[in-house]
């Protein structure tokens, strides 16, 4: 088991390599630059573009540039937002925390709702019951999130008043941020309120961020475990005379989680590269709105940086899932 | 025992209950996070906001809602004979914020306003290079080279030294990139060894005192109780970032914001008759246009720019494009600012005659390109369908042009190297003066800057020039009056159009002010209970 986890960490270094090469590349392949976009309608003149580009240290050969940066990033430097002209480590950890708060609630809720649906699908096959599933789960998964999100908003905000429509906080409630978690900041605080605010301030993102991983997870707990189901060891286990429910749960399910938590693992990694529109339509401060800004303003630090980050995270979900797979299946674990 | 307890505790809910509903919050959804908060690095509306305006001020104001100056950190000025020296009486008894860093011991002097200035200007300055040390405006408004020197007479007494009259200068120090900061917070800083905090952590004489930022989610300032100009009503102020039009207006409705900025021109009719909406407009500082390459044939020819455009249908991009939110615009300024000349008559739409005066100066089977912005712009929400609209007007008269289009940045650099034959672009007023409109965007030295249609006229740039010198308003304003009227016949644009502003604000929020130049301002601005 170590010494395969070994094997994984050390591909990880080549996927880094690719991943700073791949992005400075794409970064610098857009046209524009930094100094053009901040200077907008008014222009600037030649002299003072030559100057401040040398001054970003833009002007160098692109290898340089290149070298550079990735002498850097080894040691941990991933330079200054040319913007903001703060670290882009600390501006990524300020703003992670919440695309992680926000990524765990809707997977929490995408696997609490999604495998259920699936086995209850598989199990009462070619009913009502289990078109239904497979219907509202293809919607789901076809659905543009903006105009879901939006239609939420207008629903159950504008309508119906349950939820507050964007942000992570009610504005009248003044509390630092200590660990960037709303929901444990909330807690930490001594302001009457704000843990509730927090929650309710959650239940509408994660409702459609886990739209489209709660029907991936669904359709694939359900073909899984028909697969599973028609298994000689199930129908062994069924002439043995164990209950209905054991079996669907404990000889079936046990073997249909392996491509599920696959899925699983796959749609964190999507959601922690930050859930683009979802965090724009709720004002949700997370990593993948800025990371657009960034393009958007060409700052370059900003951008690479960033990538970067969200790689290695990527990279870390995958290693974890590859590891949880030894712990569900016994078999994974004995073969390695 | 257990009575007193029960009567301490209740006292205590009370009281916290009370001071709760006591303090007047007003929430503005603002549309994105500011770049920073020290205003001389950036030029966008959305910094301004909540930095320079709410925290800072400047020797002389914009009047709220106005484009006029008055007073601020200088309680008076005078200007000498020649227009080159201008001595600004400072304001005494003002008081700078605080916060865990700094705690001021004096009151505001000149020693603040040099230092604010020489930061921006001198190289050798101590935090010259701090945070990046590029001041857009500070050199977009050549201070560089139109200051001499600035000198300290007395701690009250500051006297500004130019190369040259200027008579736009107090306009110009009006300005959010001239805000004062405090020298004494920068020294501490420096011996704290952490001088970039001055742009992170700004202290000001402003109404409000910054409160702190959560990145892309929040702004917190809070009422200065020793404002100088007499304490805001408001207790608090919150800037929620709320990046989509849409849900802007639905927390608007909500109640969860009172002020909102931008709104979807598709939700205005819905705006006008909500209820939970109190709608205001005015005409926006701005002007979108259609600039000829003059230095391309047949463009150079006044005739032919004169004749495409009578061929362009103004009202149909109005409706089209502005939906109504817009204002067909005769002159390169617009109708809010002073010196706007009425007089001048519009090139009238009248396709016939353009294609008659086409032939008539031998321009045939003219085949052009129109260029589009890529982006949304107050001056021109959809560049791309007002080309189309061109287009089709032009081909009417026998005019083949091809729309092209490039990424913003690439736009912006070929434009100003005059790749295009015409091109949409727009602008927005800094700071209310027309010379801020006529010499930045037709003055001769603006030529490969942002003088588009690459245009030097003689007459025209002796007006503009002789206007920048004299100081007296009545003779400005005659002088850029007769400039507007070369500017028609000479036809280097089309002018296309004034964006209206429209300022959705809760029936709650009293004495809300639209700025004419843009900005959102919160000082002086009430909730009623």
């Amino acid at each position: 088991m170590i010494s395969f986890v070994l094997r994984r960490a050390l591909l990880v270094i080549p996927a880094f390599i690719g991943v700073t090469l791949l992005t400075f590349a794409l970064v610098h392949l857009i046209p524009g630059d930094p100094v053009l976009m901040l200077a907008g309608e008014r222009g600037i003149s030649v002299e003072r573009h030559a100057e401040l580009m040398t001054q970003l240290g833009l002007d160098q050969p692109l290898w340089l540039q290149y070298a550079t940066y990735l002498g850097n990033a080894i040691q941990g430097n991933l330079g200054k937002s040319i913007v903001t002209h703060r670290p882009v480590t600390e501006e990524f950890l300020t703003l992670f925390p919440a695309t992680l708060e926000l990524s765990f609630c809707a997977i929490t809720f995408a696997i609490l709702l999604g495998i259920p649906a699936g086995v209850l699908a598989a199990v009462k096959r070619g009913t009502i019951l289990d078109h239904g599933v497979m219907v509202v789960s293809l919607t789901g998964y076809s659905m543009p999130i903006f105009w879901w999100g939006l239609l939420l908003i207008m629903l159950v905000s504008g309508i119906l008043g349950w939820t507050p429509v964007s942000g992570r906080m009610d504005p009248t409630i003044w509390m630092d941020s200590v660990t960037g978690f709303m929901l444990i900041d909330s807690l930490l605080t001594k302001e009457p309120g704000a843990f509730s605010s927090a929650i309710r301030h959650l239940i509408l993102p994660s409702l459609v961020v886990g739209t489209i991983p709660l029907a991936v997870i669904a359709r694939m707990t359900r073909s899984a475990m028909l697969e599973v189901l028609g298994e000689d060891y199930v129908r062994t286990a069924r002439a043995k005379g164990v209950s209905p429910l054991k079996v669907v749960m404990v000889h079936a399910l046990r073997n249909a989680l392996i491509p599920v938590i696959t899925v699983i693992g796959l749609q964190t990694g999507v959601l922690l590269a930050g859930a683009i529109l979802t965090e724009t339509i709720f004002a949700w401060p997370g990593v993948g709105k800025w990371l657009v800004e960034s393009i958007g303003r060409r700052d370059y630090p900003a951008v690479q940086g960033g990538i970067l980050l969200i790689a290695t995270v990527v990279i870390l979900v995958n290693l974890l899932v590859d590891v949880l797979y030894g712990v569900v299946n016994p078999r994974i674990r004995y073969r390695r | 025992m257990r009575k007193v307890l029960i009567g301490v505790a209740s006292a205590a809910i009370l009281a916290m209950a009370a001071s709760g509903a006591q303090a007047k919050t007003l929430v503005f959804c603002s549309e994105g996070s500011p770049e920073g908060f020290n205003a001389a690095f950036y030029t966008a509306g959305t910094t301004f906001d909540a930095s320079s305006q709410p925290v800072f001020n400047r020797l002389a104001e914009f009047k709220r809602g106005t484009t006029e100056t008055e007073p601020g950190l200088a309680e008076s000025w005078d200007i000498s004979e020649d227009g080159k020296t201008y001595t600004f009486h400072l304001r005494k008894g003002v008081k700078f914020h605080s916060n865990d860093k700094f705690t001021p011991t004096r009151d505001f002097n000149a020693d603040d306003v040099i230092w604010s200035f020489e930061r921006q200007w001198k190289d050798d300055h101590p935090y010259h290079a701090v945070s990046g040390g590029s001041y857009e405006y500070f050199d977009a408004m050549s201070m560089p080279d139109l200051l001499e020197s600035i000198e300290k007479v007395d701690d009250y007494t500051v006297v500004f030294h130019l190369t040259r009259p200027e008579a736009p200068m107090i306009a110009d120090l009006s300005m959010d990139f001239a805000s004062i900061q405090s020298a004494e917070y920068a020294d501490v800083l420096m011996k704290a060894g952490t001088p970039e905090v001055i742009d992170q952590e700004p202290i000001g004489t402003g109404p409000f005192v910054f409160k702190g930022y959560q990145k892309d989610a929040q702004i917190r300032f809070e009422a200065f109780d020793d404002y100088w100009n007499g304490r805001a009503p408001l207790d608090r102020l919150v800037f929620v970032i709320t990046p989509d039009a849409s849900v802007r207006y639905a927390k608007l409705k909500a109640g969860e914001c009172h002020v909102m900025p931008y709104p979807n021109p598709a939700d205005i009719e819905a705006m006008k008759t909500d209820p939970e909406v109190n709608l205001m407009s005015q005409e926006g500082l701005n002007v979108g246009y259609l600039a000829y390459n003059t230095e391309k044939p047949p463009f150079d020819n006044p005739k032919v720019r004169k004749a495409l455009n009578m061929a362009i249908d103004k009202n149909s991009i109005i409706d089209a494009v502005f939906q109504g939110a817009g204002r067909v615009a005769k002159n390169p300024i617009p109708p809010t600012m002073w010196s706007y000349n009425n007089d001048v008559v519009d090139d009238p739409y009248d396709p016939e005659a353009a294609k008659k005066m086409l032939e008539e100066a031998g321009v045939t089977n003219l085949k052009t390109n129109v260029w589009a912005m890529p982006v949304q712009r107050p001056y021109n929400p959809n560049a791309r369908r007002m080309a189309e609209i061109i287009q089709a007007n032009w081909k009417a008269v026998g005019v083949e042009a091809e729309i092209v289009s490039y990424e913003w940045g690439e736009y912006l650099k070929r434009t100003k190297d005059g790749e295009h034959d015409t091109a949409l672009l727009g602008w927005t007023g800094d700071n209310g003066d027309p010379d801020n409109f006529l010499a930045v965007l037709l003055g001769c030295d603006a030529i490969g800057s942002a003088n588009r249609a690459r245009w030097c006229n003689k007459p025209f740039d002796e007006l503009i020039q002789k206007a920048k010198v004299v100081s007296d308003v009545a003779q400005r304003t005659a002088l850029y009056k007769e400039a507007q009227v070369v500017f028609k016949d000479q036809a280097p644009w089309a002018t296309i159009a004034h964006s209206v502003w429209f300022q959705p604000i809760r029936p709650e929020v009293k004495n809300f002010k639209i700025d004419p130049l843009g900005k959102h301002l919160f000082y002086g601005v009430d909730l009623e209970e």
